[in-house]
């Protein structure tokens, strides 16, 4: 099948950049959406052009690495699928799409569909850990944690950090990324010491980086390839009220 | 040359601890004076540089990717093994010691391995303590399974995210340490050459992936933790990026490169679709636990797999090894499927492919369990083929998946150049010629948790080290080295993609010196390599220029670097006159075709050392001595 692919073209994140007309003919329904254009990319070379710079690894979704708007939506039409393991079969000879970068002010672009997401370490080192140095450990089963803990702690703790859901937000919150982070590691015994620190910390972080607040649209949990629910914002709202008490009981 | 593995000899339950006393200690107050590089922060590299910050030590962490949370420890599925014996169903240190050197088809170092058995029941409590959510039983306890040929349950994991889980688990320690500023994180940073000065590594010289500048980092160690180089083969499971630049590059800067030709096929990994697949990917081993492999017992048999009746299919794994059946080792699974496919008896559009059946575990269990216990990956499944494995069985068909040859080290992790270490995949030390499934994630957390941190004290210890000048000259060469072969990618100019290069010597690879290997495959493989890699010099096409993001010329860098490799790797297995492991040599089998060792003459580390490229690398040889676990010829039957 042939498609029309208009794809966001920017040198680096001082140029202004546009969208560009593309044609990828020969387009196999069972390839991935970054095989055909890889297929795209390989024609462009043969020409002398340059290739259309995206960030990928590992292609089996759950490196985090890929990741860019399909025609508005983050990850493109599939629910609950990155753009690695979105497959051509789920679109339409002659079909028209638009590719273009996350788009956030915390997610400057780097070239063409590439950004820089690194204010997401900054939200981690901020506070989105347990201090458990190497060699303090006591045995793993000293502290039992319920399935149901444990159960609910994965669900939030498979966030894979793409940031589709700060790209497809009207307010380019990161409030599902943080709060994927808290839930995880407050729904665990071992992360109770430092639970309304964390929350602290990581709210002021991401003020700092400039991403918005959450007014409970729930786009982030529409495009999330890993289906973390907004339960999880609600939890971390839960901690930051409680962690403000906490601080003015002081 | 001599190799010193600085093994401890004598008892092998205490040679760790008393070896660890042996070692010199850095005092508190003095680690703050040490600057240590970290190149690669996965399982093995993040361990290392939050565990050396915490101890004290100045650290400085680099990685290609744009976070250190994408390294592709991340895509691990299947679990972690550790000798809790949680299960009370005869699990031991030394059975898990026992069986990885047995395994590793006795190609490994003894005093590695049990430390690394001991060290595997630390690792559990660290990550449990880091917050790793472990699958827990109703109870609270920590939840085990037997997983890739184990007779007992000692793997632990997180549905079938455990490498995720075990790498956050390690990204935010060691993001704890970047917000405390005691590492600082170089993302997107690329290491393109090693500094050596008076015979030992000082530094790196790094490409900074965005603005393209080149620049030196200096330090007190090295300390590499870049992971296998699979992606040789160009097909693989391993990420798009994974690389051998890092440890290629020390290779030429005088580390040995030991048992290269030690590369491990994964049995399980969704077949080939197209040629312009860009990479294989895996389905866990664990899902051998429940789904029967077979193929249709007469050749050429192009029913769909549900009007093939009962008595018409080979189970073939639980044929000729009843008592492991679909459970044997990744080398034995992975050699059967490739000969049922030769025999004309493979099933899809290709016919490189078996059948994974789960009909009768959803029959025995219902599928609401199978859904559970594997639901993800089954959604993966449908995801990439579109076919529902619920009601046909999955094709798989084997795939390169790791590499256990890497940097030649000692028992401290460290490699013949002082002050470079190598950990994790990187290194060769301690799964010999095969690795167990749920190994790795053990092996690269023990090396940067657990050992690194203890031994890296001792070398800082013992050598006085001035400050290095960043105008040093050869601080200056290698850098200027690095422009020059930046240069030469780019100025080449020619008509060719370095994918379609890159495609062409993985296509070498994978026919003659993949799954199985004949001399005179191999010494195909060796004319072939080095005429294409003449030509990719001259015929190779990188658009752009090198003072910007350029995801071509970065690619065109590493796969100048798979040419050398492939050779080497093709050269070992050229001299390796025996079947072991993961290398397999159609002149050296058994009668009923199994693997067939040869310890009077091969029971030895091949360690290569760099002299030119095109050139005959020099073989050193640091003999095996086992005292505990006697060569046994290695039987699933």
């Amino acid at each position: 099948m042939r498609l029309l692919l208009h794809i966001w073209r920017q040198r680096n994140a001082q140029e202004k950049g546009r969208t560009i007309r593309y044609l990828a003919a020969d387009v196999n329904p069972d390839m991935s959406f970054l095989e055909m254009l890889d297929v795209l990319n390989e024609s462009l070379i043969a020409k002398g052009e340059e290739p259309v710079a995206f960030d990928h690894d590992c292609r089996e979704g759950i490196c985090g690495t890929c990741g860019f708007m399909i025609n508005g939506v983050a990850h493109g039409p599939l629910r609950g699928t990155t753009l690695c393991q979105l497959h051509m079969r789920h679109f339409h000879d002659g079909e028209e799409l638009y590719l273009e970068p996350w788009r956030a002010r915390a997610f400057p672009v780097v070239r063409d569909l590439v950004v820089d997401r690194s204010a997401f370490d900054r939200l981690i080192s901020a506070g989105g850990f347990i201090s458990a140095s190497t060699g303090s450990a006591p045995d793993g089963n000293a502290i039992l944690v319920p399935k149901e803990n444990a159960e609910q702690a994965m669900d939030a703790a498979a966030c894979i950090g793409c940031g589709a859901c700060v790209a497809m937000c009207p307010n380019a919150s990161a409030s599902l990324f943080m709060g994927a982070k808290i839930s995880h590691l407050g729904l665990l015994p071992q992360g109770q010491p430092e639970r309304l620190e964390r929350v602290l910390a990581m709210v002021a972080q991401s003020n700092e980086e400039r991403f918005g607040g959450c007014t409970n649209i729930g786009e982030c949990e529409a495009v999330c390839p890993k289906q973390i629910k907004l339960d999880v914002i609600a939890r971390m709202h839960r901690d930051f009220l409680r962690a403000g008490w906490r601080r003015r009981a002081f | 040359m001599d190799l010193i593995s600085k093994a401890p000899t004598g008892p092998i339950e205490t040679r760790w601890d008393r070896h660890r006393f042996s070692l010199k200690l850095v005092n508190p107050a003095n680690k703050r004076k040490h600057t240590i590089l970290v190149v690669g922060s996965g399982l093995a590299g993040a361990s290392a540089a939050a565990s050396l910050a915490e101890l004290g030590y100045q650290v400085q962490c680099f990685c290609f990717q744009d976070s250190p949370r994408r390294a592709h420890s991340i895509a691990a599925q299947g679990g972690i093994n550790a000798a809790k014996n949680y299960h009370n169903d005869g699990d031991s240190i030394y059975r898990l010691f026992y069986d990885t050197v047995k395994g590793g088809d006795f190609r490994s170092r003894e005093s590695n391995v049990y430390r690394l058995a001991q060290i595997s029941v630390a690792i559990i409590d660290q990550c449990v303590a880091q917050g790793v959510p472990f699958a827990r039983e109703y109870s609270g306890y920590l939840d085990n399974r037997s997983f890739g040929g184990a007779q007992v349950s000692r793997t632990f994991y997180a549905r079938g995210q455990t490498g995720q889980q075990l790498l956050l688990g390690a990204y935010q320690a060691l993001e704890r340490q970047v917000g405390a500023g005691a590492v600082a994180m170089f993302p997107r940073t690329e290491m393109l050459d090693l500094i050596v000065i008076d015979g030992k590594a000082r530094g790196i010289v790094a490409r900074n992936l965005i603005t393209g500048k080149i620049a030196s980092h200096l330090g007190d160690a090295v300390v590499l933790g870049t992971g296998g180089y699979g992606n040789v083969y160009y097909l693989s499971t391993n990420a798009k990026g994974s690389n051998a630049t890092a440890i290629w590059r020390a290779h030429k800067r005088g580390a040995l490169f030991a048992n290269p030709c030690f590369t491990q096929i994964h049995p399980t990994c969704i077949p080939v679709s197209g040629h312009y697949q860009s990479k294989l990917t895996l389905m866990s081993e664990s899902l051998r636990n429940d789904g029967r492999v077979w193929v249709p017992l007469h050749k050429g048999d192009r029913r769909p797999p549900s009007k093939i009746p009962d008595d018409e299919r080979d189970y073939y794994l639980e044929r000729r090894y009843p008592s492991f059946g679909n459970l044997v080792p990744r080398d034995v699974a992975s050699r059967n499927a490739k000969a049922v496919c030769d025999e004309g008896r493979g099933v899809g559009e290709t016919s490189l492919a078996v059948y994974l059946d789960f009909r009768d575990a959803i029959a025995r269990l219902g599928p609401h369990v199978i859904h559970e216990r594997y639901g993800n990956l089954f959604d993966m499944y449908q995801r990439i083929t579109g076919e529902d494995p619920y009601s046909v069985p999955m094709r798989i068909y084997p795939a390169i998946h790791y590499t256990m040859g890497g940097l030649w080290v000692d028992y401290n992790l460290m490699s013949n150049v002082p002050g470079l270490y190598v950990i994790g995949e990187a290194n060769f030390s301690d799964h010999g010629a095969n690795r167990l499934g749920a190994s790795a994630l053990m092996q690269g957390l023990a090396d940067g948790y657990f050992v690194l941190p203890n031994t890296i004290g001792d070398y800082l210890a013992a050598n006085p080290l001035e400050p290095v000048d960043r105008n040093n000259a050869a601080v200056r060469d290698a850098e200027a080295g690095v422009a020059r072969f930046t240069r030469r990618l780019l100025e080449a100019n020619g008509t060719r993609s370095v994918d379609s290069f890159h495609r062409e010597l993985g296509q070498i690879m994978w026919d003659y010196c993949g799954m199985s290997r004949t001399a005179g495959s191999l010494e195909r493989a060796l004319s072939k390599i080095p005429e294409l890699r003449d030509e990719y010099w001259r015929d190779v096409r990188v658009v752009g220029s090198g003072e910007e993001l350029n995801q071509s010329l970065e690619k065109a860098g590493r796969v100048a670097d798979f040419f050398e490799l492939a050779e080497l790797i093709s050269t070992d297995a050229l001299q390796r006159n025996e079947s072991c492991g993961g290398h397999f040599r159609e002149e050296y089998q058994t009668p009923d075709g199994e693997a067939a060792r040869d310890d009077e003459n091969y029971s030895y580390v091949a360690a290569w050392e760099f002299r030119g490229v095109g050139q005959m690398s020099e073989l050193h040889k640091e003999p095996l001595v086992f005292d505990y676990v006697h060569p046994t010829y290695r039987s699933y039957k």
